[in-house]
């Protein structure tokens, strides 16, 4: 399986730009011109992000002092760069829309952080971090992008060490690691099932001893609700002070979006509650193309839904899948049983049976879309929601048997507790019962090889970005990432925007400034003075309903068709109904809340935009009508091998569609198969 | 099962607060606590009234934001954050007070919001390890011993929620500031730190208005993730130290 190390060279394409056949989406959208990233380096793969580095201009330190740049978001992308800027000189304005940095949604990362240190002498190397990434992300992403992801990796294990980041060791006082979803080497670091709260709180501390240092400015509790966009450029966001209700204006040299992911699309997923698109959907709609939207990843293992009254899910990190087995009964007639009480040969350890040489450790989107086939078969076990059990069993009677009760305390103890917390019940007697939840988007904002927009300026990390991962991302890689962007990728690059410094003087009264202001007063004021019946929460919960059902673990046409017209509903009724009681000068979470649900209404309708141009199935996106005859996704690589860039298309206009085309040459495209 | 709540209500840091009562009907014990207030947030909304404002973010007891005085408990009866304890540790019938983070160096924003600003200051003042990006030595060239990196870690789990500081009678955020002097210097990386690092957060603490640590334990009773007392010894020891290495 290992092309890794082969054919490296960056000299000959292995596929021809493809050519869309069908077309889902017709009346949907606009066609679009093509596009491609102006900036995408050339020559050997192995050296390009080396090169690029050097090509990339300075600025020299004099000079930074004068050079502004506001990130949003304080997460492991966002408190990277944050920190990074602010150490080489810049003046930095950093937001968050909690009360601390700290409390950004990385800290919720459980699993581990993937990098190719090889330490353990098992055939790691960045070739091979290369080639899983891309193959885990079904040759939907960047090959540049993701060689340098694989090449920084180390860099970062390296980078939160200094920092004072408690990874787990060895006895002999070095670092540890294990191996995690999807792959076959042991190349993730960890710290028990806490491993993000970590390298958060590393880059926390880092940004913080900047804010001591005067470089970084923090803004806590203050929501961006718009971008300005001046003379062509990203110069600045409007903001609300969240505890004051005060709309402001904050202006720079640069942007840099750090908003992480908007799974929170689906109402119910395992992001943080105020996780939300409001950052990214107001630079699309200022101009920033959204690519890749429908790209949605639904984690397998997370607590089963318990009823209407639910307001997140919680995932049991992957790294369960280690030590746990997956299985149902064979039997219908068992599914009510105590599992404890089924014996071995009346167990479907349904993964393992399907594809013996990954078995438990499958990527994300085929353990959870088996999970869906077999409760779809009637084979699910746990209570009945609906007229469903939606849960199979992760058991670890064996695990415990091998490394006995203190060997699996030691490494998943907070996981454990937390699932007996939620559920009442004690995994170490009973079998967990997990089932899919939404967790992770691969879709976001269109950057260039060096993270920038299609604005100029505008520049987009972690989550935020449509990032690495393509149409499916590894466990252990959304860390990876975000840290990669932050300390070492952007901090590269944007220093080669700003050297064409100084920029245009801009004050508060440029029209631009002046209109993005008073377009985000004028929404605010809607929204609390629509007076209507309905309360922000119950429009989320309907629109994720839809979502889940039509957009979710699987796609149809005739689905994706009746969720647009849903949604467009949805969204006439949100703006003549909702109902935002207190006032827009203080603090008032239901007007936050509807601001966000408002965006994630917009963007709902252009995710099943996506889905249904997409007639293919690839890493998270699988449309029913592209299969193979056992079921496995289908890909078709003559027609969708691009990335979707989306352009916004007015308030009452159709999207445009432009595509880019991915085109490989240190790496071949197959259709993957973990059997 | 049915409930009464009496929860403060306070527009803003200028005004008074005060107790309100709440009836809440139909409450399963599958609910978070949190999600109990979503549902009477909802109802409040339904009737006109404006909904009680609580923080919370991932809701799944890692990122602090959370945090409420249960019946005069931090974070409530559990060892838990608010939003993991669930409404099976309470019983139908049930009166609970519901009150914000009370201490003088946490003043309330809103209803049971208050502000932590205290507790980033303090990080600023030294809780960090100076290592630029870029700067770093390879990973495994600083071994590190791995009982020590353990008591790194386990003390490395504060989510900065500040129960501590509620719990305290002295409003003292020394378990909050022991936790960081005790996992940056069990490392061999925060060594050439240790003295200033402790100075100066002593010092931001004084200044913010926290109290004196008169080793009360309340403070660890209240941790949702159990940081033990001992860290506070860690800290009179490594001030100690630091001043007389002449800080
Ligand atoms: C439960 C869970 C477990 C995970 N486990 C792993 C794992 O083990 N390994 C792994 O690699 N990945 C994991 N992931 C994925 C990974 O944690 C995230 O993809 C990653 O942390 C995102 O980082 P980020 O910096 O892009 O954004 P985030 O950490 O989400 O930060 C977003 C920031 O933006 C701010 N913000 C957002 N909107 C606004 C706005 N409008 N105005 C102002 N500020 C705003 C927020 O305040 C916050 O500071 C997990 C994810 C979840 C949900
Ligand atoms: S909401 Fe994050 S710890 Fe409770």
């Amino acid at each position: 399986m290992a092309s890794s190390d082969k054919d490296l060279s960056g000299l000959h394409p292995t596929n021809e730009p493809s050519v869309q056949k069908s077309d889902d989406a017709h009346g949907y959208y606009v066609p679009g011109d093509k596009i491609v990233d102006p900036v995408a380096p050339t020559g050997p793969i192995k050296d390009r992000w080396t090169q690029r580095k050097f090509d990339n201009r300075l600025v020299n330190p004099a000079n930074r002092r004068k050079l502004s740049v506001i990130i949003v978001g304080t997460g492991l992308a966002g408190g990277a760069a944050a920190a990074t800027l602010g150490e080489a000189g810049y003046q930095v304005k950093s937001f968050c829309y909690q009360d601390s940095p700290r409390r950004a949604h990385s800290i919720a990362a459980q699993g581990g952080i993937n990098a190719a240190k090889n330490y353990k002498e098992d055939g790691d190397s960045i070739g091979r971090l290369f080639y899983d990434t891309v193959k885990g992300g079904d040759y939907r992403s960047r090959e540049s992008n993701v060689y340098r992801l694989a090449e920084v990796s180390a860099n970062i294990i390296d980078q939160c060490v200094a920092q004072g980041v408690p990874f787990a060791r060895d006895y002999a006082g070095l670092l540890d690691n294990r191996s995690f979803g999807g792959v076959q080497v042991s190349r993730t670091f960890y710290a028990r099932g806490q491993t993000g709260q970590q390298l958060l709180i590393g880059a926390y501390q880092a940004m913080e001893r900047q804010v001591a240092a005067g470089t970084v400015e923090q803004f806590t509790r203050h929501e961006m609700l718009e971008l300005i966009v001046a003379d062509g450029k990203a110069r600045g966001i409007v903001a609300r002070d969240l505890v004051t209700g005060e709309i402001e204006t904050h202006l720079a040299d640069a942007v840099v979006l750090a908003s992480g992911g908007y799974g929170n699309v689906f109402f119910l997923s395992t992001n943080a509650m105020g996780s939300n698109v409001t950052a990214t959907w107001r630079a699309h709609r200022k101009g920033a193309y959204m690519a890749n939207p429908c790209y949605t990843q639904i984690h397998p293992t997370c607590i089963p839904v318990s009823g209407d009254h639910q307001s997140k899910l919680t995932l049991m990190s992957e790294s369960l899948r280690n030590d746990g087995r997956i299985w149902v009964p064979k039997k219908k007639e068992d599914c009510d049983k105590d599992p404890r009480e089924i014996p071995e040969e009346d167990r479907d350890y349904y993964l393992e049976r399907i594809y013996p040489s990954f078995g438990n450790l499958v990527p994300r989107d085929i353990a959870s879309r088996q999970a869906k086939n077999m409760c779809d078969e009637g084979r699910g076990v746990g209570p009945k929601v609906g007229d469903f059990r939606r849960g199979v069993y992760l058991d670890f009677s064996d695990a415990i048997a091998r490394l006995g009760e203190d060997g699996i305390r030691e490494k998943y103890d907070n996981l454990f507790d937390m699932y007996e917390r939620i559920t009442g019940e004690n995994p170490y007697e009973v079998p967990m019962r997990i089932y899919p939840a939404v967790h992770y988007v691969m879709g976001g904002l269109w950057v260039d090889y060096h993270l920038q927009s299609n604005i100029p300026g505008l520049f987009v990390a972690g989550e935020a970005n449509f990032s690495d991962h393509g149409a499916n991302r590894l466990g252990a890689s959304a860390l990876m990432q975000g840290l990669a962007d932050g300390y070492f990728v952007l901090p590269n690059t944007i220093r080669d925007y700003l050297a064409d410094a100084p920029f245009d003087k801009l004050d508060e009264s440029h029209p631009a400034v002046a209109e993005a202001r008073a377009d985000v007063e004028g929404r605010v004021q809607k929204l609390v003075s629509i007076n209507g019946t309905r309360s922000a929460d119950s429009y989320h919960k309907e629109l994720g309903n839809i979502m889940w059902e039509y957009c979710g673990m699987e796609r149809t046409e005739e689905g994706l068709r009746k969720a647009i017209d849903m949604i467009r509903e949805l969204k006439a009724d949100f703006w003549s109904n909702l109902k935002v009681l207190g006032t827009a000068d203080s603090l008032n979470q239901s007007l936050e809340k509807a601001g966000r649900v408002a965006d994630f209404i917009e963007l709902g309708e252009l995710m099943c935009i996506d889905a249904l141009n997409r007639r293919e199935s690839c890493g998270g996106h699988f449309r029913a009508e592209s299969q193979t005859e056992d079921g496995e996704a289908l890909r078709h690589d003559d027609e969708f091998a691009y990335v979707a860039a989306w352009e916004w298309g007015g308030e009452n206009g159709q999207p445009v569609l432009h595509k880019e085309d991915l085109i490989y040459t240190a790496i071949e495209m197959k259709q993957r198969s973990y059997k | 099962m049915r409930l009464t709540l009496n929860i403060w209500r306070q527009a803003n840091a200028d005004v008074q607060g005060a107790m309100h009562r709440y009836e809440l009907d139909g409450v399963s014990e599958d609910m978070s606590f949190l999600e109990m207030l979503d549902v009477l947030n909802e109802q409040l909304n339904a009737k006109g009234e404006e909904p009680i404002a609580f923080d919370s973010d991932c809701r799944e007891g890692i990122c602090g934001m959370c945090g409420l005085m249960i019946n005069g408990m931090a974070h409530g009866p559990e060892v838990t954050t608010t939003c993991q304890l669930h409404m099976r540790s309470f019983n139908d019938g049930d009166e609970i007070t519901i009150e914000p983070w009370r201490a003088e160096a946490f003043p309330v924003v809103k209803d049971l919001c208050v502000d932590r600003g205290a507790l980033d200051r303090m990080i600023q003042s030294g809780g960090y390890i100076s290592a630029n990006t870029g700067s770093a030595p390879e990973a495994n060239s600083v071994p590190a011993a791995r009982d020590k990196a353990m008591r790194a870690f386990n003390v490395a789990t504060c989510i900065g929620c500040g129960a501590c500081v509620a719990a305290c009678p002295n409003g003292s955020a020394s378990l909050f500031v022991g936790a960081k002097i005790t996992h940056l210097g069990e490392l061999p990386q925060g060594q050439p730190e240790r003295d200033s690092r402790v100075v100066g957060m002593v010092a931001q603490h004084d200044h913010e208005g926290f109290g004196g640590c008169t080793n009360i334990g309340e403070c660890t009773a209240a941790c949702p993730k159990e940081i033990p007392m001992d860290v506070i010894s860690q800290l009179n020891k490594d001030l100690r130290t630091a001043l007389k290495n002449g800080h």
